[in-house]
């Protein structure tokens, strides 16, 4: 048999999905992984604790030191695919050097959006935060005399702060939405979180932006100004679709159906710069998030080699914790809402026409994923005790029959 | 593969299979002194409601989401086995944000919890399942 020849342009959880797969398929065929960084395989929300100190450039790799190795793929470290031809299958790099593919997988990911602020040539400290160089500078630059103005209070904004607020002076987050991670919370719910990080020394300035940048100084669009020696943009991310360009079907992102092709023959694409259907509402999305770029991956690196999977659950999802308070959400935020605030906990599920849409929670984030279940598996609530599993999710809310085939291995 | 079965006709909510669990990792020798005084954080929970009971602990899925899910590489499947490496866990819970049955916990002091079906200790023998007095807790083999 002929051996397939598997190009994989991008080294993060996709991309690894993908080789993962295509290794437990197919012994023989050539992988090729090509990542514009000069790194091993590392996990990238990771680079916020890294800040922290809780985790180390050793520890935060995403697979063992053999994994290229292991799984005999020639990896092409510091590399930037600059071109794909689809009609003689192969990819120009920007050495000039080409590799031609039978398949080829796009896990390219996303890059830090940097608005055009007047001004913000004239500011000397300035970093974005989405990669271990990023980190890597930032860190070089901080120091405990220095201030920080964070743009964004999103995700990632956020994480950054908590990275490093105290290794700084003070940090200030300042966001055009009106509350703190605006992505995954409720009014109600940011307001909890907002005054936890404003308790641990943070200061906020939101439904506000940047109109100007004179050298140090951000003038804000209400006026008022704010001084800061490292400025962080963390206003937000666009997926790298730019390869694809007139060669694939783009929205906002590369467009995916469930199999992770895209329209175009022998190519497939996952991650980060994908969008593809939110079951919990239906419609075709943007959900870059680490879970579903590797079974994105996984199911793109199945098809590749020659099976045939699909990928049909992605759900928006996250978890993240801020100074011992963790978030767990999912989902989509409409329909009836049931709310629970005991224990100085909060706890909102949102369903509607018998199906869990999405939740909520905060402190307590006990057996979250079996509500995300719900949301994924679309399980008529009708089906459960679904009094019971607002109140505390269990097994417990299923049939017994249910429950039976649960815990006796018939899932499995 | 052998794995961890409940059957909650026979459980008697006895609660003795979380004892026995938090035991193991202990590495001591007596349970009463091992376990007195301290909070148990056992890798597996017994859910109960009215006269209804049963264990619920990892369930070693031949597709697991929270190792396809775990941002750092910590989970990883083992001969069957999905594992965590603590070194690398930094508790960002998104294991127990994707697994369907709860069956990942955690405690304030530690990395996630989760059930390793006793592959560290010296007999291989899930401790829950020798514990339960009323063999409601198997470890076999299922088709």
């Amino acid at each position: 048999m002929r051996v397939v020849k598997y190009v994989i342009i991008g080294n993060s959880a996709a991309g690894i999905g993908a080789v993962e797969k295509i290794r437990q398929l197919d012994k023989s065929g050539e992988i090729t992984i090509i990542s514009s960084e000069p790194h091993h395989t590392y996990s990238r929300p990771l680079i916020s604790y890294l800040l922290q100190g809780k985790t180390d450039e050793q520890r935060m790799k995403y697979r063992d030191d053999d994994f290229y190795k292991r799984n005999k793929c020639t990896f092409l470290a510091g590399k930037t695919v600059t071109k794909i031809c689809p009609d003689n299958k192969y990819v120009e790099l920007d050495d000039k050097k080409t590799i031609p593919y039978d398949k080829l997988l796009v896990a390219a990911g996303s890059s830090a959006f940097v608005p055009p602020i007047e001004g913000l040539d004239t500011v000397k400290d300035k970093f974005t935060f989405m990669s271990l160089d990023d980190a890597r500078k930032l860190q070089a630059s901080l120091g405990k005399e220095k201030k920080v103005l964070i743009l964004g209070a999103g995700l990632i904004g956020l994480k950054c702060a908590e990275g490093i607020l105290d290794k700084v002076k003070e940090i200030t987050v300042v966001d055009l939405a009106p509350r703190i991670l605006s992505s995954i919370l409720d009014d109600e719910g940011a307001r909890i979180v907002q005054d936890h990080l404003e308790r641990k020394g943070m200061k906020f300035i939101l439904s506000s932006g940047v109109k100007t940048f004179d050298g140090n100084t951000a003038i804000l669009d209400n006026g008022a100004s704010v001084d800061s020696d490292i400025l962080v943009i963390a206003v937000g991310v666009r997926p790298n679709t730019k390869l694809l360009a007139g060669i694939a079907d783009i929205d906002k992102g590369i467009i995916i159906n469930d199999r992770c092709e895209t329209s175009a023959k022998d190519i497939y694409a996952a991650g980060d710069c994908t969008q593809s259907v939110d079951v919990s509402t239906g419609q075709s999305k943007i959900m870059a998030l680490l879970p579903n770029a590797y079974m994105q991956g996984e199911c793109a690196g199945a098809n590749m080699a020659g099976a045939d999977m699909s990928f049909a659950k992605a759900i928006p999802m996250n978890a993240i914790g801020f100074f011992g308070l963790h978030i767990i959400t999912a989902g989509s935020y409409y329909g009836d809402v049931y709310t629970d605030k005991k224990d100085g906990g909060y706890k909102k599920l949102f369903y509607g026409s018998d199906r869990l849409n999405g939740y909520i929670l905060i402190k307590n984030v006990d057996k979250a994923g079996i509500y995300t279940s719900l949301i994924r598996e679309r399980t008529p609530l009708s089906s459960i005790d679904f009094s019971l599993i607002c109140e505390r999710p269990g097994l417990m809310a299923f049939t017994k029959e249910e429950r039976v085939r649960k815990l006796g291995g018939a899932d499995l | 593969m052998k794995r961890v079965y409940v059957n909650e006709k026979w459980c008697l909510a006895c609660h003795l299979c979380e004892y026995y669990c938090t035991f193991a990792g202990t590495g001591e020798k007596d349970m009463a002194r091992a376990l007195k005084g301290i909070r148990t954080n056992p890798r597996i929970k017994i859910e109960e409601k009215d006269d209804i009971s049963f264990a619920v602990s990892c369930r070693h899925c031949k597709e697991p989401l929270c190792v396809k899910g775990c941002i750092t590489g910590a989970l990883t499947v083992s001969d069957g086995v999905v594992t965590i490496n603590s070194d690398k866990c930094i508790s960002c819970f998104t294991c127990i944000l994707c697994c369907p049955y709860g069956a990942i916990s955690y405690a304030d002091d530690k990395t996630v919890l989760k059930c390793e079906l006793c592959i560290r200790t010296a007999d291989r023998t899930p401790a829950c399942v020798k514990g339960c007095p009323n063999g409601a807790i198997v470890f076999e083999e299922r088709g």
